[in-house]
């Protein structure tokens, strides 16, 4: 497999580099906070079980906990109403041929500064295509707004009246799956969708259209800044749970070093 | 009057610290009647069910009749302070850490005679009335008090061994975003403590009190999370050596039992925050607040943890709420004897229904936060290990205390 080599290659000679795009598990990095009469996504924890001493003299291991949602995670078409017959639609069903491909990066980081509630739309989606080329088909598309640089109360940024978050419109994300034929979405906020992405008609649209569609989510991704518009692979493995709506994962990017 | 009580000076970092001592702890069984009495701040004797008399010392048969039913009753606590000694000397390591001492005979309107404790401010020949309280080896003890109140009357020291005065203490409220925070902080400040620490987990997203407790002088906000031990453990470092009292009001309760809930996910919530909140909070401030029991006059007294009365018996509409906190005064249990070496209390303070978010479909009377601020202050003014806050709670330990297969039954009834 010489295309193989050639990576090998390109890997050891700094020509493709790996991009870590994940957060820390980190007891205190926010979750999704809903109505507090729902149960809640579990917090990442971690309990210490020895640490070389009377525990177990040569060894250090933790017991660890969260939700299948805390952290950069990855979203199953299971996890939403919409996806719950779809086939092969838990984690462990879906094919490993899903978790390596083709990632556009459409950046919103300047409309996200200046507007917390800026909307990915069908228009600047097209504008983007406009620069860099038509989305291929299967791919996945990350919306960068840099709200991975943000940190605490900020990054939820939740009010009375919800958290403030952007997001894409129910026709964007439409236009994504049906026109575009995209492999999932993914964003740096906490959910695919908007902070305020209940008010749309329907509701929380990235989820409930992406999932119904067979396609995936990937949320509270960090540093898009560092991925090209196109060119690089995007690997979102998640754990393979039995009938698992999603899972924490580590995202990796594979990118074409710029002049190499 | 007292000399008032001042604000301990910084610690010289060249001094040992003082290593708690007790006084003697050993009781009889029929003496722990007294104990237990203490335990809630209630002056009781022994008194005689066939001839009525009032029994001093504690013992198995009437001193009068031979009789052996002595039930413990609440009694008459005035008397005349008929002798006063000091002791200016002593082989007991606790007490020769404290001397002089003040012991004297109070003759008992109720009848007996009974060597006590004597407050400063308690002359020979005085009326004086007699309270039960628990000293640090956690046994119930008597102290002679003026018949009226007298200026900075619970700064005596002797007195000030059988309590858990907040004044110039340091105080940890483990949970900001309690309802009662802002209350608690409020009366432990209005109490004279020095500082009050308030944990607060998940900074990262607002809750209402905040701004208050913010605004408030002597107040600060540190990062608290009782179901990550990382953070308990980071926290105990930055201020378990001046932890004097910690007051665990970290809470996690919604309605419901078993069948209408039918799974488990607020159930394993309500361990993590109720009962294995403690027992981090307990592993990581415990064994220095246990270690500076004899620390001067900010030295570690007390743990305060904020309960259900439905820890005691089930409410099946709060079910597996109750049943967290069954696991949580046990767990209490356990720490009181880790505890006890330092002379450090655990005071339990028992609630029924809160007025809260979670209680909204609950018939009043509800507990208010300002009733569980008062409550814990006059129960760390009286050194208490009980605390019965409300009528809900007074009433169902009453119950509990006269037939607790028929309260459950009371309490697990129904309709039919």
């Amino acid at each position: 497999m010489s295309v193989l080599t050639d990576l090998a290659a390109a890997l050891a000679g700094g020509a493709v580099e790996v991009v870590d795009l994940t957060h820390t598990l980190d007891p205190d990095f926010p979750v999704i906070v809903l109505p507090p009469e729902f149960g809640q996504c579990a917090r990442f924890r971690m309990e210490e079980v020895s640490a070389y001493d009377h525990r177990g003299p040569s060894w250090k291991w933790h017991n660890i906990s969260m939700s299948e949602h805390t952290g950069t995670h990855f979203d199953a078409p299971v996890h939403w109403v919409s996806g719950r017959d779809v086939a092969n639609g838990a984690v462990d069903e879906i094919p490993p041929e899903a978790f390596v491909g083709p990632v556009c990066v459409i950046d919103c980081s300047e409309g996200a500064a200046e507007d917390e509630d800026f909307e990915l739309t069908v228009e600047a989606i097209e504008a983007w295509e406009a620069g860099h080329g038509p989305i291929p088909a299967d791919a996945w598309v990350l919306m960068r707004t840099d709200w991975s640089k943000r940190s605490g109360a900020e990054y939820l940024n939740m009010r009375e009246d919800g958290a403030h978050s952007p997001g894409p419109t129910p026709d964007a994300i439409r236009f994504l799956i049906e026109e575009r034929h995209i492999r999932g979405f993914g964003t740096e906020t906490v959910g695919t969708d908007a902070g305020q992405g209940m008010h749309y008609s329907p509701p929380f649209p990235a989820h409930y259209y992406l999932h119904g569609a067979g396609k995936y989510g990937l949320q509270c991704l960090k540093g898009l800044d560092r991925l090209p518009a196109t060119g690089a692979i995007l690997m979102a493995a998640p754990l393979k749970i039995r009938n698992g709506t999603g899972s924490p994962l580590r995202v990796l990017a594979l990118v074409p070093k710029e002049g190499a | 009057m007292t000399d008032p009580l001042s604000p301990p000076p910084k610690k010289n970092p060249q001094k040992a610290q003082r290593v708690p001592t007790l006084p003697p702890g050993i009781r009889s069984r029929a003496a722990m009647g007294l104990t237990a009495a203490a335990a809630e701040g209630r002056f009781m004797l022994q008194h005689c069910a066939e001839c009525g008399t009032v029994q001093y010392p504690p013992r198995d048969a009437c001193c009068s009749c031979l009789s052996t039913k002595l039930p413990w009753r609440d009694t008459d606590p005035s008397g005349e302070l008929i002798a006063v000694t000091v002791v200016r000397a002593s082989p007991n390591l606790y007490f020769r850490d404290r001397t002089p001492w003040r012991t004297g005979t109070v003759r008992l309107a109720a009848g007996p005679s009974v060597v006590c404790h004597v407050h400063g401010d308690c002359e020979k020949g005085a009326e004086v009335r007699l309270i039960n309280r628990l000293d640090r080896a956690g046994q119930g003890v008597l102290m002679a008090l003026p018949k009226e109140g007298t200026p900075n009357m619970a700064d005596d020291p002797e007195l000030r061994e059988l309590t858990a005065d907040p004044k110039h203490r340091r105080v940890l409220i483990t949970d900001a975003r309690q309802d009662n925070a802002p209350a608690l902080a409020r009366a432990l400040l209005d109490a004279g403590a020095a500082q009050v620490f308030v944990g607060e987990a998940e900074g990262w997203r607002p809750y209402p009190q905040r701004a208050k407790l913010a605004a408030m002088e002597h107040v600060t906000l540190l990062p608290l999370d009782v179901t990550d031990t990382t953070s308990v453990k980071e926290l105990a470092g930055e201020i378990g050596g001046k932890t004097d009292i910690l007051i665990n009001n970290a809470r996690f309760v919604r309605p419901g039992g078993l069948f209408e809930r039918g799974d488990t996910t607020f159930a394993r919530e309500e361990m993590e925050v109720n009962y294995l909140g403690l027992m981090r909070l307990a592993q990581a401030f415990g064994p220095a607040m246990r270690s500076r029991g004899a620390d001067g006059v900010n030295n570690a007294v007390a743990w305060v943890n904020l309960l259900s009365v439905h820890a005691l018996s089930n409410d099946p509409a709060y079910g597996s709420f109750a049943a967290s906190n069954a696991a949580a005064l046990s767990l209490s249990q356990a720490l009181r004897a880790e505890l006890r070496p330092g002379g450090v209390r655990v005071m339990n303070v028992f609630s029924g229904p809160t007025e809260d978010d979670w209680h909204q479909a609950v018939p009043p009377p509800k507990v208010t936060p300002n009733a569980v601020a008062r409550a814990v202050v006059a129960g760390l003014r009286d050194g208490l290990e009980e605390v019965w806050c409300g009528d809900v709670a007074r009433d169902l330990v009453e119950r509990w205390r006269q037939n607790p297969k028929v309260l459950e039954r009371e309490l697990t009834g129904g309709e039919g």
